[in-house]
């Protein structure tokens, strides 16, 4: 049990992140979400990297135990890119409340089908 | 950690959302340090905790600070959550166990990274810039991209757009 401690947080924070993805409707809130579960991914590939005893891998002739440094280069990426991907949807949610007065998931929908009504009639 | 994001959960009032999200960064940040991932924690207390907490402040400061109450009880997705989780606990207990150096992960390629080929000490540098520079590429590319999609969105407001200062 206490080998997997790390892959049960894991899964906890992924969980969260996803259940606020479907459960909530504000758009900022959903991506608040979206970016928890991105977290969550990051400590799925640093954990694993770990060596009890180990340091940081920067080589040092005091030193012979480091962490595996590739789950860290790949994690490096990811965050930037996360970032940038969040940024896109914070420009997309300001876009649909300049369009829709509101970033509400229900209301958007709302507003739409009474549109769509509207066209028919 | 968990703590902070129980709250996120209930919490209807965004701006304490996004603070806690700051917070939670930070947090997430110190287990990498004692992960000793001490790059990857320097670029998330950067970019986590600064330019995310930054970006959603300003988007915030566009739309109203507020959820609505949400019309539906949340019985489906909290469900769906719960059971992904379990499927995910039970499938983690494949996976090989916290500091085994005998693991996968210890005995593929790393062993050769860090045999120091390219003499630069810190070896996250070498293998990000020598060996996996094709990953960075990558990156520039979506960074690019989206920092041309969201000046083509929000080009057309009158003032400028905030969050168009994010291409790098």
């Amino acid at each position: 049990m206490l080998d997997h401690f790390s892959y049960i947080i894991t899964v906890f924070l992924m969980v969260s992140g996803l259940y606020i993805v479907m459960a909530r409707g504000n758009l900022i809130k959903k991506l608040i979400g979206l970016s928890i579960f991105q977290t969550s991914v990051y400590l799925l590939y640093i954990v694993p990297a770990k060596l009890v005893g180990g340091t940081a891998p920067i080589i040092s002739p005091q030193f012979s135990v480091y962490s595996n440094p590739l789950p860290h280069v790949l994690i490096l990426t990811a965050i930037v890119v996360g970032v940038a991907t969040m940024a896109l949807g914070l420009a997309l949610a300001v876009r649909i409340r300049e369009a829709y007065g509101s970033i509400e998931e229900d209301e958007i929908t709302r507003l739409d089908n009474a549109a769509e009504q509207a066209e028919t009639r | 950690m968990a703590i902070s994001v129980v709250i996120m959960i209930r919490s209807r009032n965004l701006f304490a959302v996004i603070v806690l999200s700051g917070i939670y960064s930070f947090l997430m940040a110190t287990v990498l340090v004692a992960m000793d991932a001490v790059d990857v924690a320097m670029t998330e207390a950067a970019v986590g905790a600064g330019i995310s907490t930054v970006l959603l402040l300003g988007a915030l400061h566009l739309c109203r600070s507020d959820e609505a109450k949400p019309a539906h009880r949340p019985w489906l997705p909290l469900a769906v959550s719960v059971s992904t989780g379990a499927l995910l606990i039970y499938g983690a207990f494949g996976l090989p166990d916290f500091n085994n150096p005998l693991s996968p992960i210890h005995q593929h390629v790393a062993p050769r990274y860090m045999a120091n080929e390219v003499d630069v000490p810190n070896v996250v540098t070498a293998v990000l810039a020598s060996f996996r520079g094709y990953d960075t590429l990558g990156e520039t590319t979506v960074v690019f991209t989206a920092g041309a999609g969201i000046i083509a969105l929000l080009r057309r407001r009158k003032k400028p757009g905030r969050d168009g200062e994010t291409e790098k």
